[in-house]
């Protein structure tokens, strides 16, 4: 599944990009070291070859401080996502796989949960309880699986009724066994869908938290160099290209492969009634699989 | 009709939530009102005084039921930091302003998003489709208060084709059409901006769905009747089409106000976006609470609209 997404154009170059911004993440310390907040020269310098970004208005080297943002940023970005997998994979494929009561309460929570205005939450935690990186993420981490739910369990509902699934319960499988080896290998392709729809929301929420001067204080982060150039931009336009590419190529590349995996799954009109090729070498591939029943293309959710 | 009412309750849970969530965060957050107000070190008897006072030595389901019921009245306390005026007030002041920015973007993205993503799904993967899908796709990734900054430094500062900032001439004193015009002036930036994101989201979800439609069977009868293309999209598949746009509006309006309240920053419009910076960076914490209550009660309200519509639309869902 993930080669096949590799070959499609839109999935090459979001892997690219991902590629990219994680190499930047891990290896800040190693391609811009030094601190990130001390001055490295004259302030407001344009681009040049000393300073490949440019400078800021404290003389802080724009290339260095936007690698490290760039980690901060994708540190919140990947612990959000993988809290809200956890929470979402495991609420989703219960209650789709159970059905019943299980099923309808578990959903009026998700709505419960959807309903919450995150950003706002945020700015009234900070207000409340201070402004931390660890606060966020909680919070994010908490509030945001509503999404990935609905998904999982639409995808859960159309598999319980498979031959494979009623195979594996006819023999004795527990339901504990059948989730975990039959339902969760097959519901993941479309919750890691979501889940870098999701990764794009979290870092635009973060971005915008430390625009507006509520992020970490100690933690320099993209949306803080944002807001710090809010104040420069008719004198130093690099200050705002630089940052914002950063956060661009994040979210495009966490778009176009999210799209690419999506496409797969869910192909569009024409694609879907062409007859597909067998592939040589191997008859079938578990997503060459047809979908049973109509399933709801993320990211738009089903109506309830 | 019971419809109607039955979503109506359904809303209902979600208000109880919203308000018993506030009201735990704020008992748990460090110090209360008194201490806002009065600040340290002072007569321990006198903060004993205004305890009672303002009621805060009752019991916790006692204070809750107080505060839900103002709340549903519409008192939604006073700001210390303002100087004792009321919240509600203060909302009231800014809301216009951003209702009327927010109101505009929706209209450029709703009515832009269908108009370009039909287009686009005449002829699916032709050159016109590859642009305005890839342009979409790059409109969807930029942060909106980038591309604010951007559309600043290119439009605003460089061309000097558009104000800077706020949302009057500050020096002059327009009046009647001239104001509205003034106001005209300074809306299109800001709009345009907020409205990006959303626009591509539409072209793309009206492109998704169209193409599915126009596969099907009874497009192919009208097309055979000899019906023109344009009466065939828009009379009979478009409507159909229609469900994913009205979901994913819906779905978004909460994500609307979040980006307004940066837009307004970079634009400095002076509407609840600003208002809110401003009680989060002074910590006032009634006006923060009032704030995210409004603004959940306008997103709980967007919902329930979002499914009339979708019954209007689908007269399946009404029955089931």
């Amino acid at each position: 599944m993930l080669r096949r997404a590799l070959r499609t154009p839109s999935g090459l170059v979001g892997a690219l990009l991902l590629l990219i911004v994680a190499t930047t993440a891990l290896l800040a310390n190693v391609i811009a070291p030094g601190k990130p907040t001390a001055s490295a020269g004259p302030s407001l310098q344009s681009p040049s070859l000393d300073h490949l970004m440019g400078t800021d208005n404290y003389g802080r080297d724009m290339f260095r401080a936007v690698a490290h943002g760039t980690r901060t940023s994708m540190t919140v970005v990947v612990a959000v996502v993988v809290m809200s997998l956890i929470i979402g994979l495991f609420v989703g494929m219960v209650s789709g796989y159970t059905g019943g009561v299980v099923d309808a309460v578990l959903m009026r929570i998700t709505e419960m949960f959807q309903s919450v205005p995150r950003f706002f939450l945020a700015i009234l935690v900070v207000g409340f309880f201070g402004a931390g990186l660890d606060k966020l993420i909680l919070l994010l981490g908490l509030t945001s699986w509503d999404l990935l739910a609905r998904v999982v369990r639409a995808e859960s509902l159309s598999l319980r009724r498979r031959e494979f699934v009623d195979a594996a319960r006819s023999v004795g499988t527990s339901p504990a066994r059948i989730l975990l080896r039959h339902i969760l290998p097959n519901v993941l392709p479309s919750a890691v869908v979501v889940a870098s729809l999701l990764g794009s929301r979290v870092i635009l929420i973060e971005a915008a938290l430390a625009f507006i001067g509520l992020g970490d204080p100690n933690a320099i982060s993209l949306g803080y160099l944002l807001e710090n150039a809010q104040h420069f931009l008719s004198q130093a336009w690099w200050m705002s290209v630089f940052p914002g590419s950063a956060i661009a190529v994040v979210v495009l590349g966490l778009n176009l492969s999210g799209d690419a995996v999506n496409d797969l799954l869910n192909p569009l009109g024409a694609e879907a009634a062409r007859p597909r090729r067998l592939t040589g070498g191997r008859w079938r591939r578990r997503s060459d699989r047809p979908r049973g029943g109509p399933v709801p293309a993320p990211p738009v959710p089903a109506p309830r | 009709m019971g419809y109607l009412v039955r979503r109506l309750l359904q809303t209902l849970p979600t208000i109880a939530a919203i308000l018993v969530v506030t009201f735990v965060m704020v008992q748990l957050a460090p110090g209360d009102a008194v201490d806002a107000l009065a600040g340290g070190g002072g007569d321990e008897a006198y903060y004993d005084y205004l305890r009672s006072y303002l009621q805060l030595d009752r019991p916790l389901l006692e204070q809750f039921f107080s505060y839900a019921g103002h709340l549903l009245r519409g008192d939604l306390g006073i700001s210390f930091v303002q100087g004792g005026r009321p919240v509600a007030e203060l909302i009231g002041e800014r809301m216009p302003a951003t209702l009327l920015l927010i109101g505009t973007a929706l209209l450029i993205a709703g009515a832009g998003g269908l108009v370009l993503g039909s287009l686009a799904a005449r002829r699916p993967f032709g050159p016109f489709d590859m642009g305005i899908s890839t342009t979409a796709l790059i409109g969807y990734s930029l942060p909106a208060f980038w591309l604010a900054q951007l559309a600043l430094i290119a439009l605003a500062f460089r061309a000097g084709l558009f104000p800077i900032q706020g949302m009057t001439e500050a020096r002059a004193d327009y009046s009647g059409l001239a104001h509205y015009l003034d106001v005209g002036r300074h809306l299109v930036l800001p709009a345009l901006v907020l409205a990006t994101s959303d626009l591509a989201l539409l072209t793309r979800v009206t492109r998704a769905g169209l193409i599915q439609e126009l596969d099907r069977d009874y497009v192919r009868t009208a097309k055979g009747l000899g019906l023109r293309e344009r009466e065939v999209v828009v009379r009979h598949a478009l409507p159909n089409a229609l469900l994913p746009v009205v979901t994913v509006i819906g779905n978004r309006v909460g994500l609307l106000f979040t980006v307004t309240v940066i837009v307004e920053t970079v634009f400095g419009w002076p509407g609840l976006g600003t208002l809110l910076l401003q009680a989060a960076q002074t910590r006032d914490r009634p006006l923060l609470l009032g704030m995210v209550l409004v603004v959940a009660a306008f997103v709980a309200l967007a919902n329930l609209v979002t499914d009339m519509v979708y019954g209007w639309i689908d007269p399946r869902i009404r029955y089931d």
